[in-house]
């Protein structure tokens, strides 16, 4: 396949209608009649409700309905899967804190906050677990993402036994909230026994399949509408609360209902990383070369349903290890249900795993990055099956290049810029190439204009542009010549943009239409012409799929205060062919960002007495600011995969986070010799 | 948010009488920091009286003193040269507040009345003494990473969210106010309270009376000084921990010292016994050292906070050296 023009740096398309605010997102719509609903949250994380006493809410101005456990309609709200359990009044327990209770609706979006917050609710309280150590109802989950939760390779033990050197560690990741810029932001309409839903969605047809099972309505009679996303990082990905709310809302006072969370409402009900401990175990020989890797993952889920981290998936493939045994363990606390975020499992994973290579390296004397390469995992072991392809020795060679890794001296504390103590570390980047099913249509009128069409949606990485790029480049137009339509149920199905796989799976159905519209032009055929592609990926997978990459940080650590700057990133991935240079960049170098956040900033804390969520809020609840941006790149490692799918793409939308917190964490070990395992690294763990 | 009246004052005693009348009305300028509590339930005033117009914006140099209106914007204050050059601290402090956008509207008055970050202060479902007098103080015992290692007590131990009133703290700055009552000049040490068991008395302001202006005395102390602040993120960050410190050096022997703490107590905390212990002492590490000792006499930690203690010691001293090296 020869497609030169595709991975040019293109502009977002969308980028005018962005910056000059005419691009609508869900809460811009407006429609006749529309009137506002204010979602209220329990103050409790375990009990139940005894009354709420909404006298005074419904006598406000402008009121029109107050829906609580009491006169909430019967919904379907039970989860099955990914299909989360939701919280939609239908009974008067409590599980967790800012669960939602009650849904206030009014003319206006004031009266509706203002009667919210008129609401009095007394409960019965019991005492929380908010701590995965303090939980008794601990058990290990039957799958995950249809993998088995515990995987055994050979003889980790006894080869850990007999390892002369052998390294066991426990690292702990905390909770974390997505906190896209947008908030999630349901309208939700009723025409009959019709729906319509514009929602910040990341699926819109897994929005249409989910209100169908909760209103026992026909698919066919619900649309979804989602042409822009503020960001979704996973959070947008699973269908919450709030969706059905609105709609039942809607239904309730027969007019168009728009619910817009708050920023405290984000850390409610629509998931979270959840918090991990992670026990490590290496045994190696003095050279270095792994002979075991044991990874054992304990981490959080609701009271009433499951998620599970997949901390240990990488583990079970990235290096070249015969004896290897990872679990998967879940405890259960009162706190709402987690879900996928960033490089879910990848990103966590590569943290532990990665720091105790770290360590491993400097138990056996040797540069992090040998010590990677004489464990270079050539074949996917897990699956026994070869890599379709893998540029990972080109990353660590070309990131440690241009980071400058040779001026690295290993010893911990022995680099200096005046008083600064300076690290240098580094880690691997991986994440595996997924693809679902997905159609696409492309047409082109007499005038040579092109449309491509597919339900599918752009979180704001530049779907707009990709899809136009390919349709472009097969048919021989200009990028000007082509319009994309997205975000839409009438469209095309596709799936969920989660997983890295929206460019896979869509950009496969819009470049398979688009050649097929090209071999009917060929045959004769005039326009105008429309062709539709339902690409699939194969049954059987001969090849083990992945992207990797690089990652490399320089800190500053001020050794009096404990505050850790970093001064320098550097990235370099291989995940196939990147369809634009631009917005690649954007995405590695955000991912990177985000990185930053996990290793220093980013902790959700819960008061252990109350189960409440004391920072709800972006003052308390720290993400890197533009200062926090350090001087940094991303390199693209050039890589043909025709084995891959058929535009050679990996996804690139996740890889970035993956391996940042631990080049931070060995960075900030490089620069003072303390080991920190538990993140976020904090002042007080780096004083004296 | 509440429903509430708005109106705009037409000169100060328009504002205090409007004030008066009402035990709800409260004043906003910026609004920076009234808004945000009104939206997150903790303040529900009946009235808001604008009092944009009615004060200074100006600042003014005074022989050995700097006047600085209310109502200049922190960014008016942060960037004037002769505070840059007279006051060093005080524009540190304000450079590294908050954003620029909330340095271009919040008022130099409401800076100082802004109320703690702490987060159960400003989630109205957890008890707090500040909100309901006898309600408990959530903090101790719970998530008090961010808390006060010094002044506080059983009642709260909140910390104070002002940069700008620490380095005026150590500047020894004077609050000029107008009321009901009249003109009044306040000491800063004097304007803020400790919580004691009156966790919810915070100042020395009565109701309806309005901060006109902020004066600072020049001397060589504060002309040669800085503003520590140490803060997990790189900027838009509360202060963990803050040091203001001046000192006026002549011939290797410190003269005279200005020194307070921020981020460790319900108040910007000046250190007067520390201020003292380096005052005629050589301007060494070894002074320093021991003037941080001093200052942290009787510290103590609530669990998530005692690394304070030692971040406090080393952070005075790393000012102290900022200002005070031997070259």
């Amino acid at each position: 396949m020869n497609l030169p023009l595709v991975g040019a740096p293109y502009d977002r398309l969308d980028g005018p209608a962005k910056v000059t605010g005419a691009a609508t997102y869900a809460a811009d719509f407006s429609f006749s009649g529309l009137v506002h609903a204010a979602m209220v949250t329990s103050e409790i994380a375990n009990g139940r409700i005894l009354r709420i006493d909404d006298a005074e809410a419904r006598r406000q101005d402008g009121v029109l309905a107050v829906m609580t456990h009491e006169n909430a309609p019967r919904v379907h709200a039970e989860g099955r899967g990914f299909a989360f359990a939701l919280m939609l009044l239908q009974d008067a327990r409590i599980h967790y804190d800012r669960q939602p209770i009650a849904v206030v609706v009014a003319e206006s979006f004031e009266q509706a906050t203002y009667a919210a917050s008129l609401l009095r609710t007394m409960y019965e309280t019991q005492p929380p677990v908010t701590r995965i150590e303090d939980s008794q109802d601990r058990y290990t989950p039957e799958e995950i993402f249809g993998d088995p939760a515990d995987v055994t390779r050979g003889d980790p033990d006894g080869a850990f036994a007999a390892a002369p050197v052998r390294l066991e560690r426990v690292y702990s990741t905390p909770v974390e909230h997505h906190n896209p810029m947008e908030p999630s932001a349901t309208i939700a309409q009723w025409e009959g026994d019709r729906l319509t839903v514009h929602d910040a969605t990341q699926g819109i047809t897994n929005v249409r399949r989910r209100l169908a099972t909760v209103f026992g309505i026909p698919a066919e009679s619900i649309r979804v509408v989602s042409p822009y996303l503020g960001g979704g990082f996973g959070c947008k990905g699973g269908v919450w609360s709030h969706v059905a709310l609105a709609a039942m809302a809607a239904r309730e006072v027969g007019r168009p209902v728009k619910l817009v969370l708050t920023r405290p409402q984000m850390f409610g009900s629509i998931g979270y990383r959840p918090r991990t401990i992670q026990r490590i175990s290496l045994g190696a020989d003095r050279d270095g070369r792994l002979r075991s890797i044991a990874h054992d993952v304990l981490s959080q889920t609701s009271t009433f349903d499951e998620f599970v981290e997949p901390s240990a998936l990488v583990t079970k493939m990235l290096y070249a290890v015969e004896n290897v045994h990872t679990t998967h363990e879940l405890a259960r606390v009162n706190a709402a249900t987690p879900t996928f975020m960033r490089a879910p499992g990848e990103a966590s994973g590569t943290f532990a795993l990665e720091s105790a290579m770290d360590e491993l390296s400097y138990a056996v004397d040797l540069d992090p990055i040998e010590l990677r390469l004489r464990n270079y995992a050539e074949r996917d072991l897990s699956e026994d099956k070869p890599f379709s392809s893998k540029g990972l020795r080109e990353c660590y060679r070309l990131g440690a290049q241009k980071f400058g890794w040779s001026q690295r001296d290993p010893k911990p504390r022995s680099m200096r810029d005046g008083r600064m103590l300076v690290g240098m570390g580094m880690a691997g980047a991986t994440y595996p190439v997924n693809r679902a099913a997905a159609s696409a249509t492309v047409r082109i009128d007499e005038a040579g204009g092109v449309v491509v069409r597919s339900g599918t949606q752009d979180l704001g990485t530049g779907s707009y542009t990709v899809y136009a790029q390919v349709a472009a480049e097969v048919l021989g137009v200009s990028i000007d010549r082509v319009r994309v339509e997205l975000g839409d149920t009438e469209l095309p199905p596709a799936p969920l943009s989660a997983g890295s796989m929206t460019a896979t799976s869509v950009g496969s159905a819009v470049y398979e239409a688009a050649s097929a519209l090209r071999e009917r032009l060929r045959n004769g055929e005039k326009a105008p012409l429309e062709a539709r592609a339902d690409s699939k990926p194969p049954e059987h997978e001969r090849y083990s799929k992945h992207a990797f990459g690089a990652q490399f940080a320089r800190v500053d650590v001020d050794p009096d205060l404990g505050i850790v700057r970093v001064r320098t990133m550097v990235g370099a991935f291989a995940a196939g062919r990147i369809l634009n240079a631009k917005t690649a960049r954007s995405q590695y170098l955000g991912g990177m960002i985000w990185g930053i956040g996990m290793a220093l900033h980013e902790i959700t804390s819960f008061d252990a007495r109350t189960g409440r969520i004391v920072n709800a809020n972006l003052s308390d609840y720290l993400v890197p600011v533009h200062a926090d941006a350090p001087e940094m790149e991303a390199y693209i490692v050039e890589e043909e995969d025709s084995h891959v799918n058929p535009i050679g793409v990996k996804g690139i939308g996740e890889i970035g986070i993956t391996g940042v917190a631990a080049a931070i964490a060995n960075a900030v070990y490089h620069a003072t010799g303390v080991r920190v395992r538990d993140l976020p690294i904090a002042p007080e763990m780096l004083l004296a | 948010m509440n429903p509430f009246r708005y109106v705009r004052a037409s000169d100060p005693q328009n504002a205090i009488q409007r004030l008066a009348a009402d035990a709800g009305a409260r004043f906003i300028a910026g609004g920076t920091t009234i808004l945000d509590l009104m939206k997150s339930g903790v303040e529900q005033p009946s009235l808001l009286v604008d009092v944009n117009g009615v004060a200074d914006r100006r600042i003014l140099r005074r022989g050995d003193e700097i006047e600085i209106g209310a109502l200049a914007r922190m960014s008016d204050v942060a960037g004037h040269p002769e505070i840059v050059r007279h006051a060093p601290m005080v524009a540190s402090a304000l450079q590294q507040s908050a954003s620029v956008q909330l340095r271009n509207m919040a008022s130099i008055g409401g800076n100082l009345l802004q109320r703690t970050r702490c987060s159960y202060f400003r989630d109205v479902a957890a008890p707090c003494n500040k909100r309901h007098r006898g309600e408990g103080c959530s903090a101790i015992g719970g998530e008090n990473r961010r808390h006060a290692i010094l002044g506080g007590s059983e009642d709260c131990i909140c910390v104070h969210a002002s940069d700008l009133a620490v380095a005026l703290a150590a500047a020894g700055a004077t609050i000029h106010t107008m009321g009901p009552g009249g003109a009044r000049e306040i000491p800063i040490t004097d304007f803020y309270l400790l919580p004691r068991d009156t966790a919810n008395v915070e100042t020395a302001l009565h109701h309806a009376e309005l901060i006109a202006a902020v004066t600072l005395p020049l001397d060589a102390a504060l002309a040669n000084s800085t503003y520590v602040k140490v803060r997990d993120r790189a900027d838009y960050d509360f202060a963990l921990l803050s040091v203001a410190a001046g000192l006026e050096i002549e011939a290797g022997t410190v003269r005279a010292a200005r020194l307070a703490l921020g981020g460790v107590a319900p108040i910007p905390w000046r250190v007067p016994e520390a201020e003292a212990v380096l005052v005629g002492h050589p301007a060494t590490p070894a002074s320093y050292r021991e003037a941080a000792e001093v200052a942290l006499r009787g510290a103590r930690g609530y669990g998530g906070n005692d690394f304070k203690v030692t971040l406090a010691r080393n952070a005075l001293v790393r000012a102290l050296e900022d200002v005070g090296s031997p070259e």
